[in-house]
């Protein structure tokens, strides 16, 4: 479904990503599990054309056709959405226009079910604004509900794990599961090998490269083993 | 009573009136109290008990006194219409509004001209509002697509013991032309003062916004924010004022610019005043552009940058 070839990004003559390569198939949860700084919100960025990231080089594809150049709207358009690590705020925008908004390829109908999915009350949220008065948690949960209204062929779902507290976690994997059931792929960003262990597949990324990809288990046991005690965070070659 | 001859100005009133957001039904419902305008002829104008609308008709506009009772409590909004229906002219609005004690009232109040090409629109205002009184006035207005207009609102408040006052003005429909709102409180002990203006301008639009706040009474609270959002060549300068001078006195100025464009200019003056020292008074003031990260959020779930933008620019403004 997604193919990344050989993905750069130099920024201010610094690489940032280098030689990235990924694939995602159809209907799967794929991890993507890296520490902090390796470039884990850049890749989510670079997929879905936000930020005012373009690669320097490479080539993404998605379903066979190439989406390296399309704006984010486009790629939108074609099935892709990203859910932020920290969501914006919209003042004057409400919950339940939010989540009538990016309805369009779902069922606006059931908005009430995608809060309650992600364990939201909405008649206590529907009529609140994605504004300040929100927690960083509670936003993070709406911006699950609306990826989940989206219905979208791929989600990509950065550190939807950080911010949100120990007794909403299980809604928010169950959450993710429920999309993937859906039918939506996931693309899975974390640094948490405890959110990995509801993928299929995940991969290692190490200083913008992927490392090592195979099973979730195998993948994440690996990542506990050698990165989590690396001394030499962001350079792959040790 | 309609005369006939007034009739096809009232519909006119009406239609428009109904594009500008308004409930046609409610001018047509007996047990509230309304007061349709057109230029410097009161086409309709009901009371209702506790409440009281008295007009005079003058040369370029019209004279009302609005007085609810001491202790009246009205159930549902009264509903005010103002406008000019063709392309030119003048209508100079003299207002009176007296909130006896303990009364309440919600007024929505719609400024519609349609089809400005050169057009004047003059509000003065007088409003007392009496101890433990509350009273929501909110003006929407609608304007064509000309920008031909100049609207030129002037509030003087005055919130007696406990009091409320609280106004929402506004114009987001339409090009505004020249705007030079201008409206100032005065708080007395334990009153509220809440002013919010909204206002979206575009082509060559010129807007000025003056709001002023005195918390002259032993915890009076106030509170002065804007929201303008700019396009085109359109240029605002928006003044909040705030002055606290009595103890326990508490006020704040939000001021929130937005520019889409190279060419609208933005100017924010937020001056906050204490002069007494158990009184306190903040401000925030932002201008920029439209935030990046709202729009790609948007788009992200499909929008095209220009819907997205527009939705940002509505919440700002609703």
């Amino acid at each position: 479904m997604l193919d990344v070839a050989k993905l750069e990004l130099t920024l201010n003559g610094k690489p940032i990503i280098k030689d990235f390569s990924l694939h995602v198939d159809r209907g799967e949860i794929h991890g993507i599990l890296g520490e902090n700084g390796t470039g884990k919100t850049t890749i989510a960025n670079l997929i879905m054309g936000t930020n005012n990231y373009q690669p320097t080089a490479g080539r993404m594809t998605f379903e066979g056709r190439d989406i390296t150049k399309l704006s984010v709207s486009q790629r939108a358009q074609k099935g892709i959405t990203l859910a932020w690590q920290e969501p914006a705020r919209v003042e004057g925008l409400t919950v339940r226009d939010y989540l009538s908004l990016s309805s369009h390829n779902g069922q606006a109908d059931q908005t009430e079910q995608y809060l309650l999915t992600v364990g939201l009350e909405p008649a206590q949220y529907m009529d609140r604004d994605i504004d300040a008065t929100l927690s960083g948690g509670e936003r993070k949960r709406i911006e699950l509900a609306s990826v989940l209204a989206m219905r979208p062929k791929l989600a990509i779902l950065d550190e939807p794990d950080s911010g949100i507290d120990i007794v909403a976690m299980p809604l928010l994997l169950n959450g993710i599961i429920e999309m993937n059931k859906q039918g939506s792929s996931v693309l899975l960003i974390t640094h948490s090998e405890r959110v990995t262990g509801i993928a299929h597949r995940v991969s290692i990324l190490c200083a913008g490269t992927i490392i090592r990809t195979g099973p979730a288990a195998e993948s994440s046991q690996w990542f506990k083993n050698n990165c989590l005690t690396c001394p030499h965070i962001n350079e792959p070659t040790h | 009573m309609i005369g006939y001859s007034l009739e096809k100005e009232y519909q006119g009133m009406i239609d428009a009136y109904e594009k500008a957001g308004g409930d046609k039904r409610v001018l047509e419902t007996k047990d509230v109290a309304k007061l349709v305008v057109h230029e410097n002829k009161v086409l309709d104008s009901d009371d209702i008990k506790g409440l009281k609308i008295e007009t005079k008709e003058t040369k370029s506009g019209v004279s009302v006194k609005l007085t609810v009772e001491e202790g009246a409590k009205i159930a549902r909004p009264v509903h005010l219409c103002f406008g000019l229906l063709p392309k030119e002219g003048k209508q100079e609005i003299e207002m009176k509004v007296e909130a006896k004690d303990s009364s309440e009232v919600s007024v929505i109040a719609h400024c519609i001209f349609p089809n400005a090409v050169k057009v004047v629109h003059k509000m003065d205002a007088d409003i007392e509002i009496g101890a433990g009184a509350r009273f929501e006035y909110k003006e929407t207005h609608y304007h064509g697509e000309s920008g031909g207009i100049e609207v030129i609102p002037k509030a003087k408040v005055r919130v007696a013991k406990g009091g409320v006052w609280q106004s929402t003005f506004t114009l987001s429909q339409g090009m505004v032309g020249r705007l030079d709102y201008d409206s100032e409180v005065v708080c007395l002990e334990k009153a509220i003062a809440e002013l919010t203006v909204k206002v979206y301008g575009r082509g060559t639009d010129d807007i000025k916004i003056w709001e002023k706040i005195y918390l002259n009474g032993a915890g009076a609270r106030g509170m002065a924010k804007s929201r303008v959002v700019l396009g085109d060549k359109a240029r605002a300068e928006v003044r909040g004022e705030t002055y606290g001078n009595a103890p326990y006195a508490r006020g704040h100025v939000d001021c929130m610019e937005l520019v889409n464009g190279t060419e609208a200019v933005a100017t924010a003056i937020p001056i906050v005043s204490v002069t007494n020292d158990k009184a306190k008074v903040t401000h925030e003031a932002a201008i920029g552009s439209i935030d990046r990260k709202q729009v790609e959020t948007l788009m992200a779930r499909g929008l095209d940058e220009d819907k997205a933008v527009d939705v940002i620019v509505k919440g700002i403004l609703k």
